[in-house]
């Protein structure tokens, strides 16, 4: 007799749930690749760009392909650090959120402090990093990329976790829930969806951080060493191919964390985005 | 036996700040249907959260279920239903209806049992795997409810739990809700704005007032049970009914005249 | 109608002087206690010689008090009698860069924001691509930039600026895009029963629901301009801003470690102001209480 009311129907197919949106909205995207790859390669019939500063997408394509594993070889040495330093700042960003919502008036006395400190330009420091772990470690980058990533995590994961709604915390009252089981059970669920956008911004600056943090000192097949080394010789090309691998790596990293945010966040109704 | 015995309860809120009730005194037996009714900022879910221990009185005392309300709290003896249905968007229906009993360690059986049988109860047997977005804001009450009686407590506190929801919807639930009443024999104290909706579902309707929120009348509606649509057409509810709103009316002047004495 | 009754204002004025006092007296603490914990840390590890995480000496960690005087002596490069007139010249000069570059960012963001609203096909279109761009490292595409704006004639600083505006576009575009959809559904709807042209709607309605979310992106961006401004400078030889003094004192770090530490906490010092400055902004502007997060 209690016929459903409003019940919304699940977007349809195994991958487009997976994802989050059918492949057809991928198109538009598509098509403006298309676009701007094709002018590109046209444009310096029209205007009179210098060649040598913007290379044609053919031209980086064949030095991408001739240099390809050197280049593959150098971006996963930086994603490695990169990678590296997500780990551990994210790591410590969430630990310390989850901290801060445990003991809530550390918390706002010392949130002014973190914003202050989430002001200052890390990457002053890479040649203080360098001079800490050495030149040529991978530990110094690490550490830059961690640092970077460590602020934004934090801050959102806290966000997230202090965002709960009273009434749900009086309903956990009501079980006679204790503070761990009210973590486990509304703090941590609602705080996932926050956490993963802070992730997915930490991905795209471990992969910079890394590379800023090369260019003050790094091993010779490292990506960012890479790319100015080839500024250096007038390169251009190799340069341009180096920079699309950067890319590359940083975008895959950015599509991942995307990915297992959909895995876990199976719940959410609509894309996040 | 009373499930709820109220002392003299007073609460102020902040340092000689608003005083939100005060001297309420009050027994509620097994197995009735207390109604608070006033307007805004009468007390009346201030009160509700006093009986539940999620506020502390300032003064007075509060037995539920034979102990403190602290105790009754920490030993699970009431349920509890907000306006806002308050369930856990990763989690489907069932998961959700099963969270008080996953809280108070039942084994999985056991809980896939009595969640099976909360679901028949509130007639949402072939939701279980739904998430709450999916569901009709009445549904998620139902849900909400469920949840609240899946441990069995002795005691159900409400707080405007259908405020949400539209008039049909409402009154659809109304019944439901006395036909829950009474398959589960459990008490109810109920808050709500809709002097109808008090007058039809209660054994008894405590009157309140504000400023300060005090209990200016208590009624008691004798209309037949089990109280069905037909119920709502009766001369005697419209009676009890204007009962209710006049002495409403009441509290509400004596607040005036209140005011205007103090200047 | 679950409100309870909220706390009564009027004892606000006694309590907001201790308060003041409180924070006041929590800032000298927390600096108090890192002064201690870094000597702490310091004389600890020299004490017993660990080598973990890296090893501690006069050069990877000099004293605080060091560095601190650092700023008034001459500084190694042999420019001006003091460090600290130095660093600050050089901080106004990338300062300025940031500034232009927050300027140009924010201009840029909040009309692509603006733009990408109005299209869903545009914002599946360009978004992805706008998202894409910032995984380019700014500091590997910099000096291309400052020479092809030199080739046109364009002023060093000013590629910076550019550089600046590029790390500042993005928050400001992704909030502006959040915040002109996060209007309340019943005043769209009042809108339309006024049928109130699109623009209108835009600007009474839509722009200024977004304005919390886009100050949000603003304190990010201010300090990421900054940042955009000392990475541009980096690669392209400009002496005069804090990128160049940077690179000056790195050289000198073997001989005299603590001028590096110094320029650090200038460069800090900048990215904080600039963050006050947005804050203080959005206080005057947004009248309502701004959200406590970065």
């Amino acid at each position: 007799m209690s016929t459903p009311v409003a019940v919304q129907p699940l977007p349809r197919g195994r991958v487009a749930r997976l994802v989050g949106r059918r492949l057809r909205d991928w198109i538009p995207a598509l098509v403006v690749l298309v676009v701007v790859l094709v002018g590109w390669q046209e444009a310096y019939r029209v205007l009179a760009i210098k060649q040598f500063l913007l290379p044609k997408p053919s031209a980086i394509g064949s030095t991408f392909w001739d240099n390809r594993s050197e280049l593959l070889h150098a971006g996963w040495l930086t994603f490695q650090e990169a990678v590296g330093g997500f780990a551990i700042g994210s790591g410590l960003g969430i630990l310390v959120a989850l901290a801060l919502a445990r003991w809530r008036f550390v918390g706002r006395a010392m949130m002014p402090y973190a914003i202050a400190a989430n002001a200052v330009p890390i990457i002053a420091f890479a040649p203080i990093a360098n001079a800490w772990f050495g030149d040529f470690s991978k530990a110094s980058k690490i550490a830059i990329a961690a640092v970077l990533c460590f602020f934004p995590v934090m801050v959102n994961t806290l966000r997230g976790l202090t965002s709960v709604k009273p009434q749900s915390l009086e309903l956990m009252r009501s079980y006679a829930a204790g503070e761990v089981e009210i973590f486990r059970r509304v703090r941590i669920p609602t705080a996932l969806p926050f956490m993963f956008t802070a992730l997915k911004v930490a991905s795209v600056l471990a992969m910079i951080g890394a590379i800023v943090a090369e260019y003050f000192g790094g091993s010779f097949s490292d990506l960012g060493t890479l790319i100015r080394s080839q500024y250096q010789v007038f390169a251009y090309e190799d340069a341009w191919a180096g920079i699309l691998v950067a890319c590359a790596f940083g975008i895959a990293f950015y599509l991942a964390i995307g990915l297992l945010e959909r895995l876990v966040l199976r719940w959410q109704p609509s894309t996040s985005e | 036996m009373s499930v709820v015995v109220l002392e003299g309860i007073s609460k102020q809120f902040g340092r000689g700040g608003t005083t939100a009730v005060q001297g309420i005194d009050l027994e509620i037996d097994e197995r009735e249907f207390v109604s608070l009714i006033g307007p805004s900022g009468c007390g009346k879910s201030t009160l509700l959260r006093i009986i539940g221990d999620l506020i502390e009185p300032s003064s007075g005392k509060a037995v539920v279920n034979g102990k403190t309300a602290r105790q009754a709290r920490v030993q699970r003896d009431y349920g509890i239903v907000f306006q806002d249905a308050v369930l856990y968007d990763w989690r489907n229906v069932t998961k959700n209806i099963a969270l008080p009993l996953e809280l108070a360690g039942w084994s999985r059986k056991r809980r896939q049992d009595r969640v099976r049988e909360m679901m028949e109860l509130v007639e949402l047997g072939d939701f279980g795997s739904h998430y709450p977005w999916q569901l009709s804001g009445g549904m998620q009450q139902r849900v909400s409810i469920a949840r609240a009686l899946s441990f069995d407590p002795p005691l159900l506190l409400m707080d405007e739990p259908f405020g949400a929801l539209d008039e049909m919807t409402r009154e659809r639930l109304n019944l439901e809700l006395l036909r829950i009443w009474e398959q589960s024999g459990s008490t109810i104290v109920f808050v709500t704005h809709s002097i109808a909706e008090a007058v039809f579902l209660s054994t008894r309707v405590v009157v309140m007032s504000s400023r300060p929120g005090r209990i200016t009348d208590v009624i008691p509606i004798e209309l037949p049970q089990p109280r069905t649509a037909v119920t709502r057409e009766q001369p005697r509810f419209f009676e009890l009914v204007t009962r209710v709103r006049e002495a409403l009316h009441l509290g509400a002047e004596l607040d005036r005249a209140a005011a205007e004495a103090t200047g | 109608m679950s409100a309870i009754a909220v706390e009564p204002p009027g004892q606000r004025d006694v309590g907001s002087v201790w308060r003041a006092a409180a924070r006041a007296l929590l800032f000298v603490a927390v600096l108090a206690a890192f002064w201690g914990l870094w000597e702490g840390y310091r004389a600890l590890w020299i004490h017993e010689a660990w080598t973990w995480p890296f090893a501690v000496d006069s050069s990877t960690m000099p004293h605080l008090h060091d560095v601190i005087r650092a700023l008034f002596k001459p500084p190694s490069s042999g420019t001006g009698n003091k460090l600290i007139t130095l660093l600050l010249h050089s901080a106004v000069f990338t300062a300025k860069e940031a500034a232009v570059g927050f300027a140009l960012g924010a201009s840029v963001g909040f009309l692509l924001g603006v733009v990408l609203s109005q299209s869903r096909l545009l914002q599946r279109g360009i978004l992805p691509f706008v998202v894409a761009s910032q995984t380019i490292p700014i500091l590997a595409v910099a000096p291309i930039v400052v020479v092809y704006l030199g080739s046109i004639q364009v002023a060093a600083w000013f590629s910076v600026a550019v550089i600046a505006a590029y790390l500042t576009f993005f928050p400001v575009t992704i909030n502006t895009l959040r915040g002109l959809h996060a209007a309340d559904r019943r005043a769209l709807e009042l809108m339309r029963s006024y049928a109130a042209p699109r623009r209108t709607v835009l600007w009474k309605l839509r722009i200024p629901s977004a304005l919390p979310y886009i100050f949000s992106a603003l304190r990010v961006s201010a300090s990421a301009s900054v940042v955009g401004a000392i990475i541009g400078e980096l690669p392209s030889g400009i002496q005069e801003g804090l990128g160049g003094e940077i690179l000056v004192f790195h050289q000198y770090y073997s001989l005299d470690p603590t001028q590096l530490w110094a320029t650090n906490i200038i460069a800090a010092a900048l990215g904080i102001a600039f963050f006050i400055v947005i804050a203080i902004a959005e206080r005057l502007v947004v009248r309502r209480a701004p959200e406590n997060v970065a």
